[in-house]
């Protein structure tokens, strides 16, 4: 029955998802999409379980790989959403 | 306490960061904070993980780190914002491959058996976990391969326009049909050839570079919002391997975020995502209307007199000004024009750049304040009192033909209504047609006036006007 629960939680958080993005103003839709993809780097969590396992030759080359693409993603994503969120200013800070 | 208890309620901690920092993203103002905290989710989820039992081995782990914050690190350093589309879909990719791997790598006997012994295999028979695994390996291969067909579109490595390869559809219903052949023989476990499991992967990888390929360059926005979603949907169905909430609660949050950037995208073209996938965009189309009126053009000194006695002024950029990283002079016109008391907006249409809110960030990039970018329907409704809209680097967003030609392509697609104000003056280089390949009726509308030369360098010579 595990799968249920998993599948229950999938549907909530999609939903729930689908709530918190609609409300999101176009200005923001770039960095919500970069910082959603460093987001999704969270498969790392799945790589360092198969990096670290030590045993399996396969698994570790799998995993090891898995752990560079992922970090790449969530490093890479937050800093340049970082970046961009840094540009956006105010009229009120905005003087030239 | 028990280490597995401990780290998933980390886990939940975790997932309400990413809840809390997607919430503070609603607002410009907190959206920089919310960053910060979903970043912060992350970083603890990673470092629970380290405690996991089934690691007893970090020197790999570590290196595999090293090596990704590096790459990540410079990536985001150097990139310019006009790259961003490019660089989020090679990103998108990463996220796909890391997937498919870990799903991969989810097969070997000495981890699976691990996983049970954890109690993380997810349903009781195999069948269930094999058909999950299948799934992610199919999800990430798409998002992988057409990832990086998006990416070498994007960044001009390989041909943008639109075209059909002879035997397309042939093509992909064979890969189609042998991958759900081959995924058959494998989650019923009629076959535990390895090779066979490779062949999944390499069909994967297949259909991923088919699908994408026959879409245009104008049509990426909507392309790398729908790989954006598959990444975090790649993302969720590890999550169902591993048995880790996590993974599913971020990866469906990603998938949701992308699904409706798609939807907004497809909006703003007013075509169907079916249509974009499969319709090949222009590559059919031979519209060849003849144009009819004058071309009236203007030089600095006549617009800088126009400009100067008009009391508002709509500004609506497009991609050619971002190429021309006009962005700073075109802030500093607008500047000059406030102080003129002059009534200064920005027009920005919904796939004004390459991917969604682009054109935004190439303006806050330009210094632009954001409450002075306004949305495509907000400036439409008052468009017939403005004096002035200046449309720079801009052509298929303003096309009147979207509105009046029932036979363009791009009728029926959401434009900016230039034409209603006062006066229209469009910056361009030569009359050449966008990126859709679409001519545009506006150049030779009434109230339209013609500044060619290099956009950046107009701008430049209308700021020394104002100055002098």
């Amino acid at each position: 029955m595990e799968i249920i629960l998993t599948s229950f939680i999938f549907v909530l958080s999609f939903l729930l998802g689908f709530e918190l993005i609609t409300k999101i103003p176009a200005t923001l839709h770039t960095p919500l999409m970069s910082g959603s993809n460093a987001i999704s780097g969270v498969t790392i969590i799945g790589a360092l379980i198969s990096s670290g396992s030590g045993e399996q030759v396969a698994s570790v080359i799998l995993g090891t790989t898995a752990v560079v693409f992922a970090t790449v993603n969530v490093v890479g994503g937050y800093m340049v959403t970082d970046r961009m969120l840094a540009m956006l200013k105010k009229k009120s800070q905005n003087s030239e | 306490m028990n280490i597995n208890l401990l780290i998933n309620i980390i886990y939940i901690i975790s997932a309400l960061f990413f809840i809390a920092g997607l919430k503070m993203m609603t607002s410009p103002s907190t959206a920089r904070t919310g960053n910060m905290i979903s970043a912060s989710g992350m970083l603890i989820a990673i470092l629970i993980s380290l405690l996991d039992q089934g690691i007893i081995d970090y020197e790999w782990i570590l290196l595999g780190i090293f090596i990704g914050s590096i790459i990540g690190l410079f990536a985001s350093r150097m990139v310019q914002m006009t790259e961003i589309p490019e660089m989020v879909a090679i990103f998108n990719g990463f996220g796909g491959i890391a997937s498919l791997m870990v799903a991969w790598a989810a097969l070997y006997p000495e981890l699976t058996d691990f996983n049970i012994r954890n109690g993380h295999l997810v349903g009781s028979s195999n069948t269930m976990l094999m058909a999950i695994i299948v799934l992610s390996i199919l999800i990430g291969g798409i998002t992988f391969s057409g990832s990086l067909v998006a990416y070498g579109k994007l960044s001009e490595k390989i041909p943008g326009n639109a075209y059909l390869i002879p035997g397309q559809r042939i093509i992909s219903s064979c890969i189609v049909f042998t991958l759900l052949f081959v995924s058959y023989r494998f989650i019923f476990g009629y076959s535990t050839n390895s090779n066979e499991f490779i062949a999944v992967i390499v069909l994967a990888l297949m259909l991923g570079i088919i699908l994408v390929i026959p879409i245009g360059g104008a049509d990426m926005p909507v392309v790398i919002s729908l790989l954006n979603s598959c990444s975090g949907l790649a993302a969720c169905s590890v999550g169902f391997v591993l048995n880790n909430n996590l993974l599913i609660v971020a990866g469906s949050l990603v998938g949701a975020s992308g699904l409706i950037l798609t939807k907004i995208m497809c909006k703003a073209m007013n075509r169907s995502l079916k249509n974009v996938l499969f319709s090949s965009f222009g590559a059919t189309s031979q519209h060849t209307r003849k144009m009819e009126g004058t071309v009236k053009q203007v030089n600095i000194e006549e617009t800088y007199l126009m400009l100067e006695a008009a009391s508002s002024v709509v500004i609506v950029p497009g991609y050619g000004m971002a190429v021309a990283q006009a962005q700073h002079v075109v802030q500093e016109l607008a500047v000059l024009l406030e102080t003129n008391d002059c009534e200064v907006n920005f027009a920005i249409h919904p796939v004004a750049g390459r991917m969604p809110g682009h054109m935004n960030v190439l303006l806050s990039e330009g210094n632009v304040s954001y409450d002075k970018l306004v949305e495509m329907d907000d400036i439409n409704r008052q468009m017939s009192s403005i004096d002035i809209a200046i449309v720079i680097g801009a052509n298929d967003i303003v096309n009147p033909a979207a509105n009046n030609d029932k036979s363009s392509p791009i009728y029926g697609m959401p434009i900016i209504k230039v034409y209603e104000a006062g006066v229209v003056i469009i910056l361009k280089r030569s009359m050449a047609s966008g990126f859709s390949g679409v001519e545009n009726g506006l150049f030779y509308g009434e109230n339209t006036q013609m500044l060619f030369g290099d956009a950046k360098k107009s701008i430049m010579d209308l700021v020394a006007e104002f100055k002098s």
